[in-house]
């Protein structure tokens, strides 16, 4: 059984997202980081700091040692940061996915999105747990 | 430790058999070899012959091989390489040729060349084929630098390759390193391109379609004529991935049903050694409105004369001189000792063994992804096996206890926990028994003590590797 918390917001493409007033905080899912077994790296350009990414759009990608995903941005926002401390320990992502392991923080453009995404229940129902 | 390096076994003064007393005059070495290029650190290794002869056996028997046993590698073709291809390869009229020679000097070397590429013509149904590239993925690469080209002298700009999401999996590197951007094309229920899809992402933008058929997972692309078709509609080429030839030849030629362009792997489908046991060779074949711009320089005969023919539209080199020409002389061997009839038998068999172990599989409570039969590979998704916490790398490194090499793992990515099996047409019926039978018994582990399984292999000189460490903390050079 992978975890599902309860006070996130979940994509299809499995990324989370933690609401703190109008910051996001962007992680993968204990479920995806099962899947993907053990990460290696974290494609992540440091030019998308500042930017404007829209809801869905690719950010990076990440590389295990059988497989590479892509990553998808949950709702629209500026991204304030990236987690240095992943880039240079990939591993932290599939020992605490969700919370040492986050990806990148957000200023979230339109709460309004966060409707669109699935909740805890959801989300366990997507990935058949 | 395993097996110590061979300088660990020497000792100074030690017996040895094999050198006789020095009958040439002594010389100082300090006195003929310029102080700057003289090492002071080196020391030749003193060792017995029954101490070399020993290591290398010992190392040997720590390897596992297609000579100990079945090797059903997904998409590798890994095939018995007839010995016979190493004695022609090593015929001193070969192994004293020099690049450098003047061509009447090479008539020979150049008439096999010759006659290699007008096999790879009739196989495939193109026009000319270069026989430069060293590798397949370099026959990827090239074929995308001469589309490029072709692009560029029509002042047309086109940065979009289509690949399908079954496609052979070093297609997108080979797209990014020509410059070109990928453009993913789903696969439909039954695991062929999803034609909608297709249509969907075609437009004046796109260059070319990247298509391997059959795809990764063995299954024939039946709508190859419309792809094609929808493809050049829009003035875009179509690429073939030869990876898969050993499943059709003799029987259907891309260049009939309107590939513009493809790449073969003499190493996989014409037998020469690969992976890690020699270099290969990944020839392009194109249409003739394309010819020009393949490789420098190509073979031609004019008479009784062959020549090297220079195209100054040709994308220039790709490999040095003419390509891994001992690789040439391996697959030209097994050509001739196949003929067509003998290339369509190859492919049937290829078919027959993959379609023998995939219905005895299922029978035995595997399953593939999608249902739609296959041709010369297939593969299974293990998912059900998670139930027990066993995923498909537990398996494949159970297998490696039982002296089977393991299959491809977790590729293609549509196919979730994927096992990519390819036995080829030269793995006797008793060794593909032998496989499924262990299949069978590593399936009753599952159920009865998983952790055997999980914590496989047991029985190999190493245990399993930490290969995530090895993936991020990756070491590439020695210190």
């Amino acid at each position: 059984m992978s975890l599902v918390l309860e006070n996130l917001y979940y994509t299809k493409t499995h990324e989370w997202i933690r609401v703190e007033e109008d910051i996001g905080i962007v992680g993968i899912t204990d479920f995806a980081q099962k899947e993907l077994q053990d990460i290696v790296y974290f494609g992540i350009d440091e030019s998308i700091i500042k930017k404007e990414l829209k809801a869905g759009e690719k950010f990076g990608y990440v590389e295990a040692v059988k497989t590479a995903a892509d990553l998808y941005l949950p709702v629209s926002g500026e991204v304030l940061e990236i987690n240095k401390e992943l880039i240079s320990n990939p591993a932290i992502a599939n020992q605490d996915p969700y919370g040492k392991g986050w990806i990148l923080k957000i200023k979230i453009k339109d709460k309004e999105e966060l409707k669109s995404l699935l909740n805890s229940e959801d989300y366990k129902k997507h990935i058949g747990e | 430790m395993l097996e110590k390096l061979l300088k660990e076994y020497s000792k100074r003064g030690k017996f040895n058999d094999y050198l006789g007393e020095i009958d040439v005059e002594k010389k100082d070495i300090e006195k003929i070899i310029p102080q700057n290029l003289l090492r002071k650190d080196f020391e030749f290794i003193e060792v017995s012959e029954i101490e070399v002869i020993r290591h290398f056996i010992r190392l040997s028997n720590l390897n596992y091989h297609l000579d100990k046993g079945i090797y059903p590698l997904g998409s590798c073709t890994m095939k018995h390489n007839p010995k016979v291809n190493e004695e022609v390869s090593s015929y001193e009229g070969f192994i004293f040729l020099h690049p450098l020679q003047k061509e009447e000097d090479i008539q020979g070397a150049l008439k096999l060349m010759y006659e290699l590429i007008y096999f790879l013509k009739e196989i495939s149904g193109m026009d000319y084929v270069s026989l430069q590239p060293p590798a397949g993925a370099s026959g990827e690469l090239t074929s995308m630098l001469v589309i490029k080209k072709y692009f560029m002298d029509k002042k047309e700009d086109r940065k979009i390759v289509l690949i399908p999401d079954s496609a052979h999996g070093t297609n997108p590197a080979s797209v990014t390193m020509a410059g070109f951007i990928c453009q993913t094309i789903k696969s439909n229920s039954e695991g062929m391109v999803d034609l909608d899809d297709l249509k969907k992402n075609l437009s004046e933008q796109v260059a070319c379609l990247m298509i391997t058929n059959p795809n990764t997972l063995g299954i024939f692309e039946k709508n190859i004529k419309i792809i094609i078709e929808e493809l050049h509609r829009y003035g875009a080429l179509v690429y073939l991935d030869g990876a898969n030839l050993n499943a059709y030849c003799g029987i259907h030629r891309p260049g009939d049903v309107g590939v513009d362009i493809m790449h073969f792997n003499l190493h996989k489908t014409f037998s020469t050694p690969h992976g890690g046991g020699g270099p290969g060779a990944g020839p392009v074949g194109a249409k003739s409105f394309l010819v020009p711009y393949l490789p420098n320089p190509k073979i031609e005969k004019e008479g009784e004369r062959y020549y090297f023919k220079y195209d100054k539209e040709s994308i220039g080199k790709t490999a040095s001189f003419y390509g891994n020409f001992n690789v040439f002389i391996k697959a030209y061997t097994y050509l001739r000792m196949n003929g067509i009839k003998g290339l369509k038998k190859m492919s049937q068999i290829a078919v027959l063994n993959a379609n023998y172990l995939r219905k005895r599989l299922e029978e035995i409570g595997f399953s593939c992804e999608y249902k739609t039969s296959t041709l010369h590979e297939f593969v299974l998704t293990l998912k059900d096996f998670k139930r027990k916490d066993i995923r498909a790398l537990d398996i494949a490194k159970r297998l490696l206890d039982y002296d089977c090499h393991a299959p491809t793992i977790y590729f293609p990515l549509i196919v979730p926990e994927a096992f990519m099996i390819e036995p080829t047409e030269t793995e006797p019926k008793e060794e593909l028994d032998r496989f499924i039978s262990v299949m069978k018994k590593i399936k009753e582990e599952i159920e009865e003590n998983p952790n055997l399984v999980k914590e496989a292999p047991h029985n190999t000189p190493v245990k399993r590797l930490d290969e995530g460490k090895a993936g991020r903390e990756l070491v590439v050079k020695w210190d």
